[in-house]
């Protein structure tokens, strides 16, 4: 497992830095600088600050010092936010971010199992379409559209919940959070159906029915854990996703995470800031995707088995 | 043993995740009681707005969001009245203005101080003026100190000596400006923040004065000499400013805090207020303005802007040259549909570029909608009927209301004038670009006043100035702005000038005046002396909160 790991992590060497090039690349070379206003600005100050932050030198020679920077750690100011690094931009969005994913998977695990068993204990019947149907409404429904009508019949109509902010007033994080797991709840149930099905169709299930177990103890104790190892594929790239794509639902509650900080910064052309981001969510994917790569393995013995051999 | 074990790690992380979510869903349940009701009884205003600070640098800083914060945190020599924008004394208790309008001599409070308690003097002043106006500083304002005798040249490099700069500390209470020539709107600009004074020994402790991005505007770090001092500033949270008991007038200031949220959608925004989360919103989205006015909602607060939305047209593409032209393209527009029809909130039809009653002057121009004149123009200039009238494209930067203005002004002209015109829309930096490097036909622009005075709108479209991107170069209203109005002998002559140059301008339309702005806020029926004024510019140390018996937001 361990071998398995770090392979994977000197894989993720190359593929870094061809993020960080490609980025490099297309963020200078997209039209409009990060110093251009709606009010002219005088060819001093553009000088004084091309100066300073060094994009007064030749591109390559700003591309091998940005490496030299990232291999410290450090992803540089921001062009954008006068004083403010890009880590410590990251280091303020993170937490809101990171806690706003993980309820939003907790919701969508919680929501998204149990649709998914329910439905796949009874297929192509009542309780098999209800859950299934609600999923597939759950996937089309945008986090635009669910946000908006959350907030306008719990925050505004009923009044049951704040409309907007993070950790301010009590009860903020319900909305956004179901707003973003609500979509992936939906995934997960579909996943965890198919594999609930896949797993209570073998032998050993059979078995465990013929010698009299009762459901609960035959979903719970022996299918669940083979029936999920489809969810658990998804959980890594999910996670990552949650963390990468909260934009919409950030914007919609005000939540101070690093969705709107990403966004802005392309808007913006805050070179840094894009470059910082990028290569710190491209890390987190590869993470996440070796983490549920690995759980995998460790769920099932199959392809346990399969590495161990490998290593032999 | 082994599986024993994993189906217990199993069980046990599904235990957890449950009860994480059970303590998640549980810290919602119980009422609470919301912001605007705490703040009535606190005295914490709490005010939307608008976007994540850059900078609170005054020197710095460009924004609108910035801008709030500023004022909150420091104080010019001379303020504005909240309702009138008629000087009054700030820093300094009163001033003196030499027979020929040029020196400005300013007597300052005893008892001013920074917010750590130093005093705060004149040299203060001098120092705060010259890292203005260090070019490493990056100041996109340093313009406002150009009316300053050889503050142009010292920025620019042709003078080196600051001491040549008319800014003169006579002693520490009374400070000298020297203009260049007579500046009627001068003592405006000083209450603009990037004339603002700053504190020179805490700028030193973090960094060089002409250094930019230093952490002396940090929390914890801020000195300022204003009614409120900076309490807290959480990025993307919020900037909390509470009462500085240093303040001169620190006895007569209301609140004791005020809390701005960075909010960057308007919807958002606009939701917040209505869930009693906000006192203050600055921005209402255009769709909910009718449903505030439908129903007569005293929180809706609509007042005309200082600022004008507007075409320019780039006069060196070929067929754009002709004034005839660009004056039947003027002429085909129905303001009055546009702003009653698509804005629908207040906003004012404009038939010239600077807003009407802009310190008294009030535009003259003959622009009006008028099809048939317009239909014989572009006959007279070679397309009779529209026909051979080059496709032409109207640029704006992607944007729902710049779309619908856009869409509308195409349909106008072909109906009116028959031709043809496409829309293309761009990303900000990319419309800019296009902008400044006239690499357009038409485009969508707008321009909001930093001082009230017509030479804010007038001296854009100078042959050289850096705004004008037209191309259009007059050398006779050079001469009226830069010569003729600075040596006016009266305010009625000076205005008398303004009126010719703006003729002279909408004779040759390099610009097409479409609507003036108007201010959408929304304030809550329990924030008091909140005064509407065209630069909406609140006054925080005048605005108190008093919860109304009835309803509240």
């Amino acid at each position: 497992m361990l071998r398995f790991a770090l392979n994977r992590l000197l894989q993720a060497i190359p593929v870094l830095l061809i993020v960080i090039s490609a980025t490099f690349l297309l963020v200078h070379s997209a039209p409009g600088g990060p110093f251009s206003a709606d009010k002219a600005v005088p060819p001093e100050v553009i000088k004084a600050l091309e100066a300073q932050y060094n994009l007064d030198q030749p591109l390559w020679q700003q591309y091998v010092s940005y490496l030299g920077d990232v291999l410290r750690g450090d992803f540089g100011p921001s062009f954008k936010y006068s004083g403010r690094t890009v880590n410590e931009l990251i280091a303020a969005g993170l937490p809101a971010t990171a806690e706003l994913a993980l309820y939003a998977m907790l919701v969508a695990l919680v929501i998204g199992i149990s649709a998914g068993v329910i439905a796949a204990m009874r297929p192509n019947s009542m309780q098999d379409y209800v859950p299934m149907s609600a999923a597939m409404l759950g996937i089309c429904m945008p986090s635009f559209l669910l946000g908006p009508l959350l907030v306008l019949v719990f925050g505004i109509h009923l009044e049951w919940l704040p409309v907007s902010g993070w950790g301010d007033i009590p009860g903020d994080k319900i909305m956004p959070s179901i707003t973003l797991g609500t979509g992936y709840a939906a995934y997960i149930a579909r996943l965890s159906r198919g594999g609930m099905l896949e797993v209570l169709s073998q032998d050993y299930i059979r078995t465990a029915r013929a010698k009299g177990l009762s459901e609960r103890l035959i979903i719970f104790k022996h299918a669940l854990r083979g029936g999920l190892i489809p969810v658990v594929a998804f959980l890594g790239p999910a996670f990552a996703g949650l963390l990468g794509g909260s934009f919409v639902v950030e914007t919609i509650f005000q939540i101070p995470g690093l969705g709107r900080f990403y966004v802005q910064a392309a808007f913006n052309r805050d070179y840094t800031m894009i470059l910082g981001m990028t290569i710190f969510f491209a890390t987190l994917i590869i993470l996440f995707n070796l983490l549920s790569d690995m759980l995998a393995i460790w769920l099932n013995p199959k392809l346990r088995q399969q590495q161990a051999g490998g290593n032999n | 043993m082994k599986r024993q074990l994993s189906d217990l790690t199993f069980s046990l992380c599904s235990t957890i995740a449950l009860t994480l979510l059970s303590i998640f869903i549980l810290s919602g349940c119980g009422t609470s009681e919301n912001n605007v009701s705490i703040g009535n009884r606190t005295g914490t205003l709490h005010w939307g707005n608008g976007t994540e600070p850059q900078s609170l640098d005054p020197h710095i800083a460009t924004g609108v969001p910035e801008h709030k914060i500023i004022i909150a945190l420091m104080e010019g020599l001379v303020l504005k009245d909240s309702k009138t924008l008629e000087p009054r004394p700030g820093v300094a208790t009163s001033w003196d203005i030499s027979e020929d309008g040029r020196v400005y001599t300013f007597h300052l409070r005893k008892n001013a101080r920074w917010s750590n308690g130093d005093p705060h003097n004149a040299h203060d002043y001098v120092w705060s003026w010259w890292r203005a106006l260090q070019p490493a500083l990056g100041n996109l304002y340093a313009y406002m100190y150009f009316s300053i005798e050889n503050a142009k040249e010292y920025y620019e490099g042709s003078i080196k000596d600051f001491d040549q700069v008319g800014v003169k500390a006579l002693d520490d209470f009374t400070l000298q400006v020297r203009l260049k020539n007579p500046t009627p709107y001068f003592l405006q600009l000083l209450d603009h923040y990037s004339l603002y004074p700053v504190h020179r020994q805490t700028i030193e402790k973090f960094g060089g004065a002409d250094e930019r991005g230093t952490r002396w505007t940090y929390e914890g770090n801020l000195v300022g000499n204003g009614a409120f001092q900076l309490l807290e500033w959480k990025i993307n949270r919020r900037v909390v400013v509470e009462r500085n008991p240093h303040y001169w007038d620190a006895e007569n200031i209301k609140l004791n805090k005020i809390v701005f949220y960075p909010t960057e959608n308007a919807i958002t925004e606009e939701r917040m207020f209505r869930a009693g989360q906000l006192h203050y919103s600055g921005t209402v989205p255009a769709d909910k303005v009718a449903t505030y006015q439908s129903r007569n909602d005293p929180a809706l607060h609509i007042d005309p802007y200082l600022g004008t939305y507007f075409y320019r047209l780039n006069v060196r593409v070929p067929h754009l040259q002709d004034k005839r032209v660009r004056r039947a393209l003027g002429m085909t527009i129905d303001r009055e549909q546009i702003t009653q029809r698509i804005l629908k909130a207040g906003q004012i039809p404009a038939y010239a570029m600077t807003p009407p009653n802009t310190m008294g002057y009030f535009p003259e121009s003959d622009l009006a909608f008028n099809p048939e004149a317009a239909k014989q123009l572009l006959a007279e200039a070679g397309y009779p009927n529209g026909e051979g009238f080059p496709a032409t494209e109207i640029l704006y930067n992607t944007s729902e209301g710049h779309r619908k203005i856009a869409v509308a002004i195409q349909q106008m002209w072909k109906t009116h004038l028959n031709i043809d015109v496409k829309l293309l829309n761009q990303e900000w930096k990319v419309y800019l670009n296009s902008v400044s490097g006239r690499d357009y036909e038409i485009a969508r622009a707008g321009w909001i006043g930093d001082y009230v005075d017509p030479n804010n709108f007038l001296d854009m479209f100078l042959c050289n100035g850096g705004n004008n991107r037209t191309g259009w170069c007059n050398k006779e209203y050079d001469r009226l702005i830069l010569e003729e109005a600075p040596t006016a002998k009266t305010h009625a002559e000076r205005l008398a000038i303004f009126t010719a140059a703006e003729k002279m301008l909408m004779e040759d339309m390099p610009v097409i005046p479409i609507y003036i702005y108007t201010s959408n806020n929304l304030v809550n029926t329990s924030v008091k002396n909140f005064n509407d004024n065209i630069l909406n510019q609140p006054s925080f140390k005048e605005i108190y909160l008093e919860a109304d018996t009835g309803v509240e937001n």
